[in-house]
């Protein structure tokens, strides 16, 4: 363990409250113990290599107390327009349940907070937490070490969820540095419906770190939307730790979308246990500025007859930092998959940099997998051609570039959801490309 | 289904053909790794007290490192003490022509069909035959002469152009560059040395066959090839070993220097021992190759053909420094049984305007392990950089595995980065249309392989590529994807 690590460690441990630890929870005292080992990645670990958020953490924070509560903010101008929503608030890492919005739900389908659960949730809680995360991410193993609310989500069998449900964390920086831990686990039982929609936002300078570990179980011939929008202010540093897995026949959409922040760091990690599952995981990053976003994705096919495909676009202007990994692995027996991959990069300006590798490992002999990936900048040519109809530059620019990104959205099935985020992205690059 | 496994079967339980072990009284170097062995090699060979210096610092900067981990390989740990560094056939006297060459010596590449005499006579290939260690034989060394042509062993070289090895030496690949490029430096045995002068098109194709002999000999050869302004040459390296229980440790250094418009073509066929059926045996090949593009409108293509090796760990690299220089690498890896291979390229663009291409083919059966590891790096003043990646793995078998790790780094906006890669088998409508036509399972498997592998085989020269399509039709003999 580096030194940096070993302070950083030590102070997190002294800050943190002794709750954490008393409470005769051994996944935590576990976790805690696995940090220690793993230690926090430095840029020889391979996983964080372009990614230097340990010294972010050192220089920027200081780990003498815990955050504060959620304080009274006001949660309007965070609400996407996306129509009416189930919504689930955190404030700095904590549930906000007078800002939150969870009446009308379907008969059954729970929603509650890890502690506030009663008895026979409770156990439910108990018998999944943590059984298809991984704590060998550094971030993983402090979340599940630190977390400090997790809000569970239980959809019985037959399901399906009419509206979807808002996630929506805010993170007040404005005062003080904020840390925050926070866990989402669902379980969406045989032939349901559920989407989820997560949306991060921030104010104020301060530095502010949040870390995310959520489980989802997607049960046979169940149905899993789930759409991230990171819109944190400069000085965020997220990582989150996203895990899915998939039983026989199942369905999982996925989308990314990242706009701001410091450094943003998403591991996304889809176990494809059953056969004939479909899984499209999409993902967009416009960063600007000094925002690094980094996005590892996993997708792991164990079991035959599977399809999964994966398209990442991002565009990088100023001193931004693309980092895409993406792996596919193809276990033994996984004959007859189907595995697609795609990254596509465009890079803005002449400090932007992007660091990417797809990664193959293929196991079984009866597959077709691929992968693709491409750099490059705008065409000069399809530039002049709109100048030359009167077009101005910045308007063609953004036009291109809107063309560029839009085919990700294909994913996203909610109409409502789509047309924000097809306003999000066109507004986005047309102000700030 | 249960013939293809049949098939399969008899495929994957296929004997190594070219094993064979011939008693040469070796002159070796006690076992194990020091200081004195370095010194004892160094003293062995006559060399200058500047290049005892040199190997000895490598040695050094060797001892404080640690062996790479990251390769996508498994083996038990190699023990450096239990390796003996030096062999040399027994070879008194200097020798003018080849009757004075050790028959055993004749005999081993008459078994090999790569009889000197005849390869003289009939392909007008210049060869300088390496066993072991020690160059015995150079030919056609008068015609390159005329032309101011260099081509020669290693440690002749550093007898005759100190100042040519000084200046290069290392100039490409730094001693400290990795782990087993430093052991190289401190321990290489003998190698090859090429140097084209100003505007000269080097007439013949140059090559070097290897051979590994002499039990418990790692093999550390260097070659350094250094093509001047406006020349052209075109090199090729080809390997058979002989069978062996024991693992045995090949760490090889190469360094291409291209200059101003000059353009350097290196081609290699590796066949060595690639352990038995079980696994057992086998060389270890972990090379470092690498070129320099160091002028402008410079050029180097790397081309390999590797069937070779229980384990492989090779990265020919280029980097691009001179503007508007170009980089290529075509390769055809083929695994069976046991073997891996962790094999890719580098491409560091760092000049204007550069290019580079890579196009590689991976082949895995029985219960082998194939690794396509590669680097595009555009540099931030590399403007206007272009590559283009293409690496696609075959299957035969499911037991086996093909893995692609490709890292694309790029700090410049206005590179233009294509990377594709794919993953599939041998389609049986493929196979079925061949039958449809008369052509039985075995040609036809042979025929799409060779389809598949085309890009790269048309890149060997004409003499390579013949050996190399028999490699890979005696390799894949009897196998049904």
């Amino acid at each position: 363990m580096t030194t940096a690590t070993e302070s950083i460690l030590k102070q997190i441990l002294e800050s943190s409250t002794p709750a954490y630890f008393d409470k005769g929870n051994e996944a935590r005292k576990k976790a805690f113990a696995q940090l220690s080992e793993i230690g926090l990645p430095t840029s020889k670990s391979e996983e964080y290599r372009f990614t230097p958020i340990t010294k972010a953490l050192e220089k920027r924070f200081t780990w003498t107390s815990s955050s504060p509560a959620s304080e009274a903010i006001s949660i309007d101008s965070f609400l996407p327009a996306i129509g009416d929503t189930h919504l689930i608030v955190f404030t700095n890492g904590r549930f906000a349940k007078h800002l939150s919005k969870l009446d009308g739900l379907e008969s059954n389908v729970v929603v509650s907070t890890f502690e506030d659960a009663d008895l026979k949730t409770k156990s439910v809680i108990q018998s999944l937490l943590g059984t298809i995360s991984k704590t060998e991410d550094p971030f993983a193993a402090m979340n599940s070490a630190f977390y400090q609310e997790g809000i569970f989500i239980h959809v019985p069998a037959n399901i399906q969820v009419a509206k979807p449900i808002l996630v929506l964390h805010i993170n007040d920086a404005q005062a003080k540095q904020v840390i925050a831990h926070t866990r989402l686990l669902v379980s969406i039982e045989k032939g349901s419906d559920l989407s989820i929609i997560e949306k991060s936002d921030s104010l104020g300078t301060q530095p502010c770190l949040h870390t995310f570990t959520e489980e989802m179980i997607v049960a046979e011939s169940a149905t899993l939307d789930y759409c991230k929008i990171q819109n944190d202010s400069g000085s965020t540093h997220q990582v989150s730790n996203t895990f899915i897995t998939q039983a026989d026949n199942s369905r999982v959409n996925t989308f990314t979308l990242t706009l701001n922040g410091q450094i943003i760091r998403n591991n996304l990690t889809i176990q494809i246990n059953g056969e004939q599952c479909e899984s499209h995981f999409n993902g967009l990053y416009l960063v600007n500025g000094n925002t690094l976003v980094d996005n590892h994705t996993v997708v792991d096919h164990q079991k035959p007859n599977s399809f999964s495909n994966e398209m990442y676009k991002g565009i990088m202007d100023d001193q931004a930092k693309g980092v895409f990994n993406g792996k596919i692995y193809v276990r033994p027996h996984a004959q007859k998959t189907n595995a697609f991959q795609s990254n596509r990069n465009i890079l803005m300006s002449e400090s932007a940099t992007i660091n990417t590798k797809p990664q193959l490992e293929i196991w079984a002999d009866d597959v077709k997998c691929s992968h693709g990936c491409t750099t490059g900048q705008l065409d000069e040519e399809a530039l002049f051609y709109l100048q030359a109809r009167g077009i101005p530059y910045a308007s063609a620019k953004a036009m291109l570039l809107y063309a560029f990104a839009l085919d990700v959205l294909t994913v996203i099935k909610n109409e409502n959801l789509k047309a924000h985020l097809d306003q999000l992205i066109s507004e986005r690059l047309h102000k700030n490309f | 289904m249960s013939k293809d496994n049949q098939v399969l079967e008899e495929f994957t339980s296929k004997e190594y053909e070219h094993g064979w072990n011939v008693n040469l009284e070796a002159d070796e170097a006690p076992k194990g790794l020091s200081e004195d062995t370095v010194r004892f090699i160094s003293a062995k060979k006559n060399e200058p007290a500047w290049l005892l210096e040199w190997r000895l610092k490598a040695y050094r900067q060797w001892e404080k490192m640690a062996e790479p981990t990251w390769a996508n390989v498994h083996h038990p740990q190699i023990n450096y003490q239990d390796i003996i560094y030096y062999s040399a056939p027994k070879q008194k006297k200097s020798i003018s022509g080849l009757d004075e060459v050790d028959p055993e010596l004749i005999k081993t590449f008459e078994k090999l069909g790569i009889s000197i005499t005849e390869q003289k006579r009939l392909t007008g290939v210049a060869v300088d035959a390496v066993i072991d260690s020690v160059s015995v034989a150079t030919t056609f060394k008068e015609t390159l002469g005329e032309l101011g042509i260099i081509f020669c062993s290693f440690s002749e070289a550093v007898k005759e152009h100190p100042e040519l090895i000084k200046k290069y030496l290392g100039s490409v690949v730094p001693m400290n560059d990795n782990y087993f490029a430093a052991l190289n430096s401190a321990v290489f045995s003998d190698g090859s040395f090429c140097y084209i002068p100003k505007g000269v098109r080097c007439p013949m194709e140059l090559s070097t066959y290897f051979r590994i002999n002499a039990a418990n000999t790692g093999q550390f050869e260097r070659t350094l090839i250094i093509a001047d302004e406006g020349s052209y040459v075109s090199y090729l390296e080809g390997c058979t070993a002989p069978m062996r229980d024991e693992n045995q440790l090949h760490a090889a250094v190469v360094e291409l220097y291209a200059m101003k418009d000059a353009e350097i073509k290196y081609s290699t066929v590796q066949n060595w021992y690639p352990g038995d059926k079980n696994g057992k045996g086998g060389i270890y090949n972990f090379v470092t190759k690498r070129g320099l593009c160091f002028g402008d409108h410079s050029k180097i293509s790397w081309t390999q053909v590797e069937t070779g090796s229980a384990i492989t760990w090779k990265y020919p690299s280029c980097v691009l420094k001179g503007d508007y220089s170009m980089g290529e690498f075509y390769s055809v890896a083929v695994t069976n049984n046991y073997q891996q291979a962790d094999t890719g390229t580098k491409m560091i663009h760092i000049g204007k305007n550069t290019k580079s291409r890579i196009v590689s083919k991976g082949i895995s059966a029985g219960k082998s392990q194939n690794s396509y590891r590669g680097q595009v790096h555009i540099m931030k003043r590399a403007s206007n950089a272009r590559n283009f990646s293409q690496c696609d793995s075959l299957l035969m078998g499911d037991q086996c595995g093909a893995h692609t790790f490709p890292y694309i780094d790029v700090e410049n906006q206005t590179a233009r980065i294509e990377h594709e890669a794919t993953t599939s088998k041998i389609g049986e409508d493929q196979i079925f249309y061949c039958l449809q036509r008369g052509i039985d399972e075995e040609a036809a498997v042979a025929l799409i392989v060779n389809g598949y592998a085309k890009e790269v085989l048309n890149q060997l020269p004409m003499e390579f590529a013949v050996e190399a399509q028999k490699l890979l039709a005696l390799t894949l003999e009897g196998s049904v994807g």
